[in-house]
């Protein structure tokens, strides 16, 4: 088997002696989709924002790619190919559609010092933009202020500012979050479609969604991962039933 | 391009433009030399105003230290004739470099922190700044040094002419004016205006806002410095209060008012802010009574206070809701 393509060794932090994350151990394989599900305040949020370098770890690894990314900052994470989705719609709010994508093909396109050309009609960087915007649907939108997108329209773009990047990693962070069934569902169907592209950690709390997409889930429970395993393994786990699944599941 | 194309913001703005390039004829017709004096300050101010701009109405820098660079500037001329040396192309790129260099570093410093404390700590280096111009006695404390000659060119434009400076002022606000538009508009313009509006999302799209923020922060006080020449050349007097933080605080006002994160909103604040600074006190005395022209900063006050709690988006904001009414009003024409 190869080398994961993100290694999480015993990953701790705490908050003024409230621990949010407990020794996390978690492995995602290369091009799989790896859900993390556990019930609210389980440390789902804090483990993806240690993961992306927002929060830093007391303690505990980060390897991606071969490489300790431990205390990186988020911008460096962000140039070697880990994107992330936020679960409470982070863009700039103030900007075209079209230019909060641009700036994501921007930030991969070497530094940008550049202080001459004029960035927004710039076909190399305006081209790769619209073709992410038009893969979630919302090439139409593109020239609209980001601000007056419906909710689902706001997680559309999240998710194009990501693969804007081209990432190899997506962190996922509730990309369904307030969506409707139908929403919900058209976004299964986009994520399953980029399924082998990308490697993906999901965190979300829509079960019939994790449990359409993901290859394996790991079980977050009081700050602790107590269970990793495809989706029939979790399913049928003994400490997971009786700790989160309960009787949603019987 | 006819007028009506360009919208009322456009019209206004290339009147104004087109007066303040026609002022010296309008001072020679009228025999004022006062009116060159007022657009001569107006023009060195509002590119003082267009760099601060281009840090705060693009990158979301609140700087209430802007005032510092205006003075470094200024010093840049002064201190050189103090010791008889009086050529330009020394003194400019000495007022550049060193303004860089004070913007590099306070900047550094200051762009740790963020809001209030962004606001307290350039104001505080400033003051720095301010009360160390004050204690060095040889360059005449806090009475100021006067500048007997202004900077020289080798011949090729004498500042002791009045029109020459002001042309070259005058030049140098449309160099400086395109320059920010350039800026602005690139990638980098991109990265200052994004980490205004998300500074965090910029940061998790790969980008290091620190250093982009820095840079800006550099490139507009090197801006500042560079009028700050003008204006030492200009008054032919330098002093500490120069850039004392309520200077700054009048450059924060002329953006403020001419309408925050516009190209041309700076100018337009700046020419706002001296008319109003200079024809005021003459007003207030004729239309109450004599004498009441000594409260004139009172009233100045409180239309400043109306600016900023009704006039969103200053001046170019006002011209620009204007155009939209008309643009309405034409739609209705039609159908």
């Amino acid at each position: 088997m190869t080398d994961p393509l993100l290694q999480v060794t015993d990953l701790t932090k705490s908050y003024g002696g409230v621990v949010a994350t407990d020794r996390v151990n978690i492995d995602l394989r290369v091009g799989e989709i790896h859900a993390v599900i556990g019930p609210n305040g389980a440390g789902k949020t804090t483990l993806i924002s240690q993961l992306a370098g927002e929060q830093m770890p007391d303690s505990g690894r980060i390897m991606f790619d071969g490489r300790d990314i431990t205390h990186q900052p988020t911008y460096s994470r962000a140039l070697q190919g880990i994107a992330r989705t936020f679960q409470i719609t982070n863009i700039v709010h103030d900007l075209p559609v079209i230019e909060n994508v641009l700036l994501s093909v921007q930030a991969q396109a070497g530094h940008s010092f550049r202080f001459w050309q004029v960035a927004r009609t710039d076909k190399t960087l305006i081209e790769p933009a619209m073709e992410a915007l038009r893969r979630v649907s919302l090439g139409q939108r593109a020239d609209d202020i980001s601000r007056y997108l419906s909710h689902g329209e706001h997680r559309q773009l999240e998710i194009a500012m990501a693969l804007a990047a081209n990432p190899t990693l997506l962190l996922l962070d509730e990309p369904m979050a307030g969506m409707g069934a139908e929403e919900s569902a058209r976004m299964v169907d986009f994520l399953t479609s980029l399924k082998g592209e990308k490697t993906m950690l999901l965190v979300e709390h829509d079960m019939d969604a994790v449990f359409a997409l993901a290859d394996r889930i790991t079980v977050l429970v009081n700050d602790r991962a107590i269970a990793t395993g495809s989706p029939d393994d979790i399913r049928n786990n003994e400490d997971v039933r009786k700790a989160y699944l309960g009787d949603e599941e019987s | 391009m006819s007028l009506s194309n360009l919208g009322i913001r456009g019209s206004v703005i290339v009147l104004v433009m087109i007066l303040l390039a026609l002022v010296p004829v309008l001072a020679a017709v009228t025999d004022n030399a006062f009116y060159l004096d007022v657009a001569t300050r107006l023009v060195i101010l509002a590119m003082a105003a267009v760099s601060l701009n281009l840090i705060l109405g693009n990158g979301g820098m609140i700087s209430l230290g802007h005032a510092a660079f205006i003075g470094i500037g200024a010093y840049s001329v002064g201190i050189p004739a103090y010791y008889d040396m009086y050529n330009g192309f020394i003194q400019i790129p000495l007022a550049i470099a060193a303004s860089a260099l004070f913007a590099l570093i306070t900047g550094a410093i200051c762009l740790r922190t963020k809001g209030v404390n962004f606001i307290m700590i350039t104001m505080a280096f400033a003051q720095m700044l301010f009360f160390a111009f004050v204690s060095i006695e040889e360059y005449g404390g806090d009475d100021g040094l006067v500048i007997n000659v202004r900077s020289e060119f080798g011949g090729l434009i004498d500042l002791e002419d009045n029109v020459s400076l002001y042309y070259l002022s005058f030049v140098s606000l449309l160099a400086v004016l395109y320059l920010v538009h350039r800026i602005v508009n690139s990638r980098f313009g991109m990265v200052i205006g994004g980490a205004k509006g998300n500074e965090r999302r910029m940061q998790s799209l790969g980008f290091n806002t620190y250093r982009y923020q820095l840079t800006a922060y550099v490139i507009a006080g090197a801006i500042c410095g560079y009028a700050g020449t003008l204006l030492g050349s200009f008054t032919n007097f330098i002093s500490p209060e120069m850039l004392d933080w309520s200077r700054s605080g009048e450059l924060l006002f002329m953006v403020v008012l001419g309408g925050t994160g516009t190209l041309f909103g700076p100018v337009l604040g700046a020419a706002a802010f001296l008319l109003l600074e200079e024809y005021l006190s003459p007003l207030q005395d004729y239309l109450l009574f004599d004498g009441a022209g000594i409260y004139w900063q009172f009233s100045f006050g409180i239309i400043l206070i109306l600016v900023v709690l009704f006039g969103k988006g200053g001046i170019v904001g006002f011209l620009d809701r204007l155009d939209e009414k008309r643009q309405r009003r034409k739609a209705k024409g039609h159908d």
